[in-house]
C-alpha cells in the first residue's frame, strides 16, 4: 500500500480543457469525466493532455461511453505517440461510489491510474484540484475495499507555456475580460512597469524595516544584497562603448531592412508598369 | 529536412459546405480566441514540433456578427512518409464527430501553423488558405511563432487572403498581365486581422488558482539583452530570400530582353518583306505570300509572377520582424543604460 504515491505534475492546458468541458456539459449533468493522457516517470506522473468522455450518471447506475474513449485515444495517439492513458478526471468535489466503478475501468487501461478532481462548482470558494491514487484496504480474505489516497499536485510549465499563461492572467484585469496582443516596444514597456512595481514593493518593505515597523528578516536581507550586487560594475567608458556598438548594430540592421523593403517595392512598381 | 517543409500536405478543407445557413458577405473584422486554444497550440509545438518542421492543426469555433470566435482546436499529426495509407480527411471527420459528442463547437473555421523565424509565405500556405477561404468565407490562418514567444511575448498573428488575391487564385491566372490587371502588390496579399484573447469566468478562476500555487518563473526572457543569435538567423534567412529574388529578377530581365529583341526581328522581317514585294511588283513578278509571322517568331514564355510575389511578401515579412526585434532591443539597451547610470 503506497502511502506516498508519485507526484502529479499537471500542465495548465489540461486544467483549462477540463474547465472548458465542464462549461459545455449536457443539460442535467452535474459533472463531467474524461481521460488523462501523459507520461509516467519513476516518481512522478506528468499529465499533458486530456479529453472528455460522454457519460450518463443517475442515482443507481453510471454509463460511460467506452467506445468513444478508445476511439479518441487512438486519434490522439496519432498526433503524440508518446502519450499514454494515465488516469481520469472528474469535476466536482467528492468522490462518489460511481467513481470507484469508473476507476476500475481505467485500471484496465493503465497500470496505476490517477484520479483527478477539479472542483468547478467552487464549493469552498476555491477551485480545489486534487489527485488520488487507489489503494486496496480491508481485511485480507474478506471484502476488500478501495481507498483513494491523496497525492501531491504540482503545476509544471514549459517556458512558452508560462508566457502564454502570463498573458492569459493579464486578461483577467481587462474590463470585458478581453485583451489584444501588444506589439514590440509596448511589451518592453509593460515588462519595465512590472519590474518597477516589484521594486516599489521591495522599497516599501525596506522603509518599514528601517522605521522599525516590521522585524528585519535576515534571509530577505541576503536576497536584497544579492539583488543589488547583480548589477555588474563596469567602468563608464567600457559601458559606453559596448552600448554604442550594440546600438550601431541594431540601427544598421534596421536601415538594411528598410532598404530591402524599399527595393522590393520599387521592383514591383517597375514590373507592373 | 527542407524538402519536407515544402511538400507538407496541409489539412484539407472540409468536404461539406458551410454549416451556417448564410455565408457572410462582410469579412471578419476581429478574432476572439479562448485561452484554451492558445495553450493547446503552445503545447502542440512544444511536444511535437522541435526542429524546423511545422506543426499544423485545425481551428474550431463559430462566427458572431463580424467576429470570428475560436473556441477549440485539435492538432494534426505529422505527415510521415511511411504512412501512405493515412487518410487525413478521415482523421478530421472522426475528430470532429467525436468532439461534437462532447458539445465542442465542430464548425471548421480555419487552421493554424507554426513558423520558423517568420518564414511562412509559401505556395503551400497560399493554396491551402485559398481552399479554406473558398469553402468557408471567414476562415483564417493563425501563425504561431514559437521562437519569438520563447523570447518573452506571445507571437500569434491571424491572416486572410485579400479578396483581390482570391480572385486571382480562382482564375489561376498567374501571368504578369493577370497580376497587373488586379494591381496586386506584395503588401496586398494577406490582410492581418486583430486578435483578442477572451476567457470565461471559470477559466479566470483557474488562473487565480494557478497563480497562487505555482512557483514564480525564474527566467524572465522578455528583458534579456542578448540578441545576436536571433538577429543572425533572421538575417541569414533574409539573405537567402533576397538571393532568390535576384535570380528571379534576372530571369525576368532576360525574358523582357528576349521579347524586345524578338519584336525588333519581327519588325525587320516585315520591312524586308515589304521592300522585296515592292521590288517584285516593279519587276512584274507575283508577290511572295504573306507568311504567318507569329508562327515564325514564337514569343518567349513569360515567367510566372506568382513566385516573385510570394518571395517579395516573404522578404517584407522578414524585414518587419527584424525591425520589430531591433526596436525592442533598442528599448532594452536604453533601460540597461539607465540602470548603469544610477550605479556609476
Amino acid at each position: 500500500m503506497a502511502v506516498h504515491g508519485p507526484v502529479v505534475k499537471i500542465h495548465p492546458v489540461v486544467l483549462a480543457s477540463i474547465a472548458d468541458s465542464y462549461e459545455r456539459r449536457n443539460e442535467g449533468a452535474s459533472r463531467v469525466i474524461g481521460t488523462l493522457l501523459g507520461t509516467v516517470d519513476k516518481h512522478s506522473v506528468e499529465v499533458t493532455n486530456c479529453f472528455s468522455v460522454p457519460h450518463n450518471e443517475s442515482e443507481d447506475e453510471v454509463a460511460v461511453d467506452m467506445e468513444f474513449a478508445k476511439n479518441m485515444y487512438e486519434l490522439h495517439k496519432k498526433v503524440s505517440p508518446t502519450e499514454v492513458i494515465i488516469g481520469w478526471y472528474a469535476t466536482g468535489f467528492d468522490i462518489t461510489e460511481h467513481s470507484v466503478l469508473i476507476h476500475e475501468y481505467y485500471s484496465r487501461e493503465a497500470v496505476n491510474p490517477i484520479h483527478l478532481t477539479v472542483d468547478t462548482a467552487l464549493q469552498s470558494n476555491k477551485m480545489n484540484i486534487r489527485a488520488y491514487i487507489s489503494a486496496q484496504m480491508g481485511v485480507p480474505g474478506k471484502t476488500v475495499g478501495v481507498m483513494f489516497t491523496p497525492l501531491t499536485v504540482k503545476y509544471i510549465y514549459y517556458d512558452t507555456e508560462r508566457i502564454g499563461v502570463g498573458l492569459l492572467q493579464r486578461t483577467r484585469d481587462a474590463p470585458n475580460r478581453a485583451k489584444g496582443l501588444t506589439s514590440d516596444l509596448c511589451q518592453v514597456g509593460g515588462a519595465a512597469t512590472r519590474v518597477q512595481d516589484m521594486l516599489t514593493t521591495v522599497l516599501a518593505y525596506i522603509e518599514e524595516v528601517l522605521s522599525g515597523k516590521v522585524q528585519a528578516d535576515n534571509s530577505v536581507g541576503r536576497f536584497l544584497t544579492d539583488l543589488v550586487s547583480k548589477v555588474p560594475k563596469i567602468s563608464a567608458e567600457d559601458f559606453e562603448s559596448m552600448l554604442n556598438s550594440n546600438i550601431n548594430d541594431l540601427l544598421m540592421v534596421t536601415y538594411l531592412a528598410n532598404l530591402t523593403q524599399a527595393q522590393i517595392a520599387l521592383n514591383e512598381k517597375l514590373v507592373i508598369l | 529536412m527542407a524538402s519536407r517543409k515544402e511538400s507538407m500536405s496541409t489539412p484539407t478543407a472540409p468536404m461539406a459546405s458551410t454549416s451556417s445557413g448564410a455565408t457572410l458577405d462582410s469579412p471578419v473584422k476581429q478574432i476572439q480566441i479562448e485561452g484554451l486554444v492558445v495553450l493547446k497550440m503552445i503545447k502542440h509545438y512544444q511536444e511535437e514540433g522541435q526542429g524546423t518542421e511545422v506543426v499544423q492543426g485545425v481551428l474550431l469555433g463559430l462566427v458572431v456578427e463580424d467576429r470570428l470566435e475560436i473556441t477549440n482546436c485539435f492538432p494534426f499529426p505529422q505527415h510521415t512518409e511511411d504512412d501512405a495509407d493515412f487518410d487525413e480527411v478521415q482523421y478530421q471527420m472522426e475528430m470532429m464527430r467525436s468532439l461534437r459528442h462532447v458539445n465542442i463547437d465542430h464548425l471548421h473555421v480555419g487552421w493554424y501553423q507554426s513558423t520558423y523565424y517568420g518564414s511562412f509565405v509559401s505556395r503551400a500556405l497560399l493554396d491551402s488558405q485559398f481552399s479554406y477561404q473558398h469553402a468557408i468565407e471567414e476562415s483564417v490562418v493563425l501563425i504561431y511563432d514559437p521562437i519569438k514567444t520563447a523570447q518573452g511575448s506571445l507571437s500569434l498573428k491571424a491572416y486572410r487572403l485579400t479578396p483581390k488575391l482570391m480572385e486571382i487564385c480562382k482564375e489561376k491566372d498567374f501571368s504578369a498581365e493577370g497580376l497587373k490587371k488586379a494591381m496586386i502588390g506584395f503588401e496586398h496579399m494577406f490582410e492581418e486581422v486583430p486578435i483578442v484573447i477572451k476567457n470565461s469566468h471559470l477559466i479566470n478562476v483557474l488562473m487565480w488558482e494557478l497563480e497562487e500555487k505555482s512557483t514564480v518563473a525564474d527566467k524572465h526572457e522578455l528583458l534579456n539583452l542578448s540578441s545576436s543569435n536571433h538577429l543572425e538567423k533572421s538575417l541569414q534567412l533574409l539573405m537567402d530570400r533576397v538571393d532568390d529574388m535576384s535570380q528571379d529578377i534576372v530571369k525576368y530581365n532576360t525574358y523582357s530582353r528576349n521579347l524586345s529583341k524578338q519584336q525588333q526581328q519581327k519588325h525587320q522581317y516585315t520591312q524586308r518583306r515589304q521592300q522585296e514585294n515592292a521590288q517584285r511588283q516593279t519587276r512584274g513578278e507575283p508577290p511572295l505570300p504573306e507568311e504567318d509571322i507569329s508562327k515564325m517568331f514564337k514569343p518567349p514564355q513569360p515567367p510566372p509572377r506568382m513566385d516573385t510575389l510570394l518571395i517579395a511578401g516573404q522578404i517584407n515579412n522578414y524585414c518587419q520582424n527584424v525591425k520589430e526585434f531591433t526596436s525592442q532591443n533598442l528599448g532594452k539597451l536604453f533601460l540597461a543604460e539607465a540602470l548603469q547610470g544610477h550605479n556609476s
